[in-house]
């Protein structure tokens, strides 16, 4: 690939990911949206953040090593945490230790 | 002199959202850039990229794109798949940017995954301009990620102590994000539908091609719903 063809492939990278940043704003710019965009707006996030945790957890073999053991508890311990304290901090400096201290303690 | 206290004040607020995405950031960015100097790239490209991309997972993948043979509109596709997702934030944030003036294209421009999460979630405290708290949360993040990926690439093969196992940062924060959503509703249907279609969709569809069905699972299954949802009141 040749300097040129670098940067045009770059620059494909960059416009793909603007076109779904920059699309639902291009798209709904007047003062209100659709009700139904409005709706989606409001039942999205929820389900995203699910979507969001599965997502982080695509790379987990599920059939060798711990099963997916270590994340499923760690998700777990984090959770409980929010529930407990309620501090995001305090969940996510405490999730990430728990699994780190985890993997090491069962590798 | 008084614009300066109101961006101050909101620089104070929007800094301690962002420590979590701190650690991530540099740790992620790093491994970028580490690996982008192994593929044989000067730090000019992880710095560049980190910038203008600004989107993790697709700048990982555009470093096989850029060692394979050139494909401009392949790579144009790979790239409006990849960050497909992005849509949603988009659709979620329409109120949530209106009014935010000139900084309303670089909050769009700098929407990454978790730029969203925090955005969306954050309570703005009394008195905080919420636009300039959003452009604080937007511009950290990125600087977080652009100094992860430049510093990897530069300096990367030097650093060796243990770091295995950080990446759960990311997950930690998206299971809080999702915990706090989760203490804020009253009924969890959405949320349940957004686990459930992307689980199911992973183990049909297999690592590297299961979001795009699993997000347009989750539009179909919500615009079914909308009724009965609706009149329970989804949020």
């Amino acid at each position: 690939m040749t300097f040129t063809e670098q940067i045009i492939t770059i620059a494909m990278c960059i416009l793909g990911t603007m076109a779904t940043r920059f699309l639902p704003f291009i798209v709904f710019r007047g003062p209100h949206a659709p009700i139904y965009i409005q709706y989606l707006g409001q039942a999205l996030p929820a389900a995203i953040f699910g979507m969001l945790i599965v997502y982080c957890l695509k790379e987990v073999s599920w059939l060798t090593g711990t099963h997916g053991l270590t994340e499923l508890v760690s998700i777990a311990a984090t959770a409980l945490l929010h529930l407990w304290k309620r501090q995001m901090l305090v969940s996510i400096a405490g999730g990430t230790i728990f699994y780190m201290a985890l993997i090491r303690l069962i590798a | 002199m008084h614009d300066n206290h109101r961006i101050l004040k909101a620089f104070r607020a929007a800094f301690p959202l962002t420590v979590p995405i701190f650690a991530g950031f540099c740790f992620l960015g790093m491994a970028y850039g580490i690996y982008m100097n192994a593929a044989g790239f000067s730090p000019w490209y992880p710095f560049f990229m980190s910038m203008l991309i600004f989107g993790g997972s697709l700048e990982f993948i555009a470093v096989s794109m850029l060692l394979a043979p050139f494909a401009p509109l392949q790579a144009f596709i790979v790239a409006l798949m990849v960050q497909a997702r992005h849509i949603f934030y988009g659709l979620s944030m329409l109120e949530k940017f209106r009014g935010t003036g000139w900084k309303k294209p670089y909050l769009i421009f700098g929407m990454c995954d978790e730029t969203f999460s925090i955005n969306f979630t954050a309570k703005v405290p009394e008195g905080v301009d919420r636009g300039w708290m959003m452009f604080f949360v937007t511009l950290l993040n990125q600087l977080y990620w652009v100094s992860g990926a430049t510093i990897g690439a530069i300096a990367g093969s030097m650093l060796s102590f243990d770091t295995h196992g950080v990446e759960f940062v990311m997950t930690a924060m998206f299971t809080a994000i999702f915990m706090e959503q989760w203490m804020k509703e009253r009924l969890h249907y959405t949320a349940i539908i957004g686990i459930v279609a992307t689980a199911v969709s992973l183990a049909v569809f297999g690592a590297d091609s299961f979001l795009i069905p699993a997000m347009a699972a989750i539009v179909i299954i919500l615009t079914i719903l909308r009724g009965p949802l609706e009149r329970r009141g989804i949020t």
